[in-house]
């Protein structure tokens, strides 16, 4: 599904990531591990294109084609979805408005027909019920105001209306207190398919207890330093990040 | 006595001399003595400091002396529609027949024939509006325009435009004014329509006289479209409000050439509340001008300002508001905000919120911004699917729909809307 192959990116001067190589299969879910500052984020921004963080090296395949010269818009159409740290509040556009927009311009750029409104209200019902989201939100302005768990509620509607192949969650689990982490877990696994992969990028392995990862990956200093399997993130949790601080240090 | 200092003074005077005896001649003399004192504001006026009217204007272009004959006039909405063509009140244009009981329309022109006082002293703006020139220009010049009383205690449900255009095929001055008189605890709802249908480059001067007795209500949506790059037009608003009364307005401003809207409300009364929003499209070389002095002259009034200049192109957009807290009008309550968004690098805003406060229990605040459209907004809605041009197009929309949220009347606000997503199309389409 996703090829990451030597990856390097700068922003502005510096060099964030330094030569990133991953790869995640169809129906998988990789979790991405590390501490704060390696280029997480960065990771996320590059795979969906956003304006300033641009590759000078290295490869970003999505089913066997180079996205890094698509904008944003044309690899959301691709289905590349990423469900943000911090979701931006839009005043003066309504949640529905902006769903409708938004899932009927992929459609568009898909050569598929736009949903008419019955059809489209119903999805959208469905997908905020199982997800406690209730109606009159769907009516505020798009994240104005919302708190930290129903803004990131709100990703995972998103990400449920727009199907994307390839969902990558930056921090999800931060500032969810234990209900609403299981509610958006939920949502998550909800979505898993043999035809989808998911990029769960986290600093705690807790997140990890409610969406079980096929694969953990430590990402440090810019790079991938060690990859395993779900018993990695438990090797984490018990001695922190030191040896890939301490490794690149030495 | 009066010295004239230019050829564009002169060209007034001419006007004058030729309206002086067609009604009303006090007030027509006290609006040109005003108007000599300073004659046609240039940039060195403060109020007009943004909006060098001298310069425009250049020579006024003739006063206008005939309406068009025929003429089929779209309808935006279902409306019952007065019409001022070319500075001429036009019953055979207007629905005078279809208006419903409790409201009387007649032309100025008929209102000063008669001359019934209380008509004439409450089309006076002495009080509010009296230092600005081109409002007593107004007054001395008037030709023409619509005058509707309202009886106390009417509900009118259907919206009344007044509608004032120009379709001349060449350039010519109009002066027209308008009184709306709402009785009691009346309400009603309006439209001022201020277009053009022609291409050429018309000089409007307009006014609209508000006078709400006690508890009365009013919604007014105000549109400017139209004209060309030469054009001018200002019109003025006076609002004055009786105890408990209210008004809700929101103006649109787009099309082209030099614009500029004045307001001058008082709150004359208790508990008085004014809600003066609005939002500009700005396109080409469009140039609007918003300025307004809300004026609380007695307590517990309450009062929101909310602009949003949308800027694209050599747009140029004006805000200078200005909230006056009388002595004694304690408990005010009083909002101005004015936002700006430059699409463009060549676009530019001048924004300039002033209070005045003379009484010491008050809230009133103010806020202005100016700035480009947000990037992570932009990122979010592009990741999110949304081209580029409609992920801006959305972010404008939200941005104007912000001062059109108090709008009560549906269907005016969904022209409005309808208004907002035009112009967007054209921007996404070039």
């Amino acid at each position: 599904m996703l090829e990451i192959k030597d990856l390097h990116v700068s922003v502005g001067e510096r060099e964030i990531l330094k030569g990133l190589t991953l790869s995640v299969k169809a129906g998988e879910v990789a979790a991405i591990m590390g501490p704060n500052g390696t280029g997480k984020s960065t990771l996320s921004y590059v795979i969906a294109g956003r304006e300033g963080y641009e590759a000078t090296t290295g490869d970003v395949r999505l089913n066997g084609e180079n996205i890094l010269d698509l904008d944003p818009a044309e690899r959301a159409a691709k289905g590349v979805f990423l469900a943000f740290q911090y979701p931006v509040e839009i005043p003066g556009v309504a949640t529905m408005t902006f769903l409708k927009a938004a899932l009927n311009a992929q459609r568009r750029a898909r050569g598929e027909p736009e949903l008419q409104t019955p059809e489209f209200m119903k999805r959208v019902k469905e997908a905020a019920a199982s997800l406690g989201i209730a109606q009159d939100m769907l009516r505020r302005p798009l994240n104005a105001g919302f708190s930290g768990g129903e803004k990131k509620r709100m990703e995972i509607l998103q990400m449920a209306l727009l199907q994307p192949r390839l969902a990558i969650l930056d921090e999800t689990d931060s500032g969810l207190d234990i209900d609403a982490l299981r509610v958006v877990a939920d949502g998550v696994n909800a979505l898993r398919s043999p035809e989808r992969a998911f990029i769960v990028i986290t600093h705690y392995q807790r997140l990890l207890e409610y969406i079980r990862p096929d694969s953990v990956h430590v990402m440090a200093q810019g790079r991938i330093m060690r990859s395993g399997g779900p018993e990695l993130a438990l090797e984490l949790e018990e001695r922190g990040y030191q040896d890939y601080i301490a490794q690149e240090a030495a | 006595m009066i010295k004239l200092a230019s050829e564009a003074e002169a060209t007034l005077s001419s006007f004058y001399e030729e309206m002086r005896d067609k009604g009303a001649p006090r007030l027509r003399a006290a609006g040109w003595a005003s108007f000599s004192e300073s004659g046609v504001p240039n940039r060195r006026v403060e109020s007009w400091h943004y909006t060098d009217l001298k310069t425009a204007m250049g020579r006024p272009a003739p006063l206008a002396t005939a309406s068009r004959a025929a003429l089929s006039l779209p309808r935006a909405h279902d409306s019952l529609r007065l019409v001022t063509l070319d500075g001429v009140f036009r019953p055979d244009l207007s629905d005078i027949a279809r208006l419903p009981d409790g409201v009387v329309a007649q032309s100025l022109r008929d209102a000063l024939a008669q001359g019934e006082p209380h008509v004439l002293s409450a089309l006076a703006s002495a009080d509010i509006g009296a230092q600005d020139p081109i409002l007593a220009l107004n007054a001395a010049l008037m030709q023409d325009g619509v005058v509707i009383q309202i009886a106390p205690g009417a509900a009118i449900d259907r919206a009344i435009e007044l509608a004032t255009l120009a379709s001349a095929e060449s350039a010519q001055s109009t002066y027209t004014r308008a009184l709306v008189m709402l009785g009691e605890g009346a309400r009603a709802t309006m439209i001022e329509t201020l277009g053009a249908l022609s291409s050429a480059p018309a000089q409007d001067n307009s006014a609209l006289v508000l006078r709400l007795a006690p508890g009365a209500r009013l919604e007014l949506v105000t549109h400017f479209s139209g004209g060309v790059d030469q054009a001018i037009r200002v019109a003025s608003l006076l609002a004055h409000l009786d105890a408990g009364a209210m008004i809700n307005s929101f103006a649109l401003i787009e099309g082209e050439g030099l614009n500029r809207r004045q307001i001058f409300a008082r709150l004359d009364g208790e508990n008085a509340k004014a809600v003066f929003n609005g939002a500009t499209l700005g396109r080409g070389r469009l140039h609007a001008d918003t300025t307004l002095i809300m004026d609380h002259a007695k307590p517990c009034g309450e009062s929101r300002e909310v602009f949003r200049n949308i800027l694209d192109d050599q747009s140029v957009g004006v805000f200078q508001g200005k909230v006056i807290v009388r002595p004694g009008a304690q408990k005010t309550d009083g909002v101005m905000q004015s936002k700006a968004l430059l699409l463009s690098e060549q676009a530019a805003m001048n924004n300039k919120p002033e209070l005045e406060i003379f009484a010491d229990d008050v809230q009133c605040g103010h806020g202005a911004t100016c700035g480009r459209l947000d990037k992570d907004q932009l990122f979010y809605l592009t990741a999110r699917g949304l081209p580029r041009r409609e992920a801006e197009a959305l972010l404008i929309e939200g941005f104007a729909n912000e001062a059109m949220d108090a709008i009560e009347d549906e269907q005016l606000r969904a022209f409005l809307s309808d208004r907002v997503s035009a112009w967007l199309s054209r921007r996404i389409s070039r």
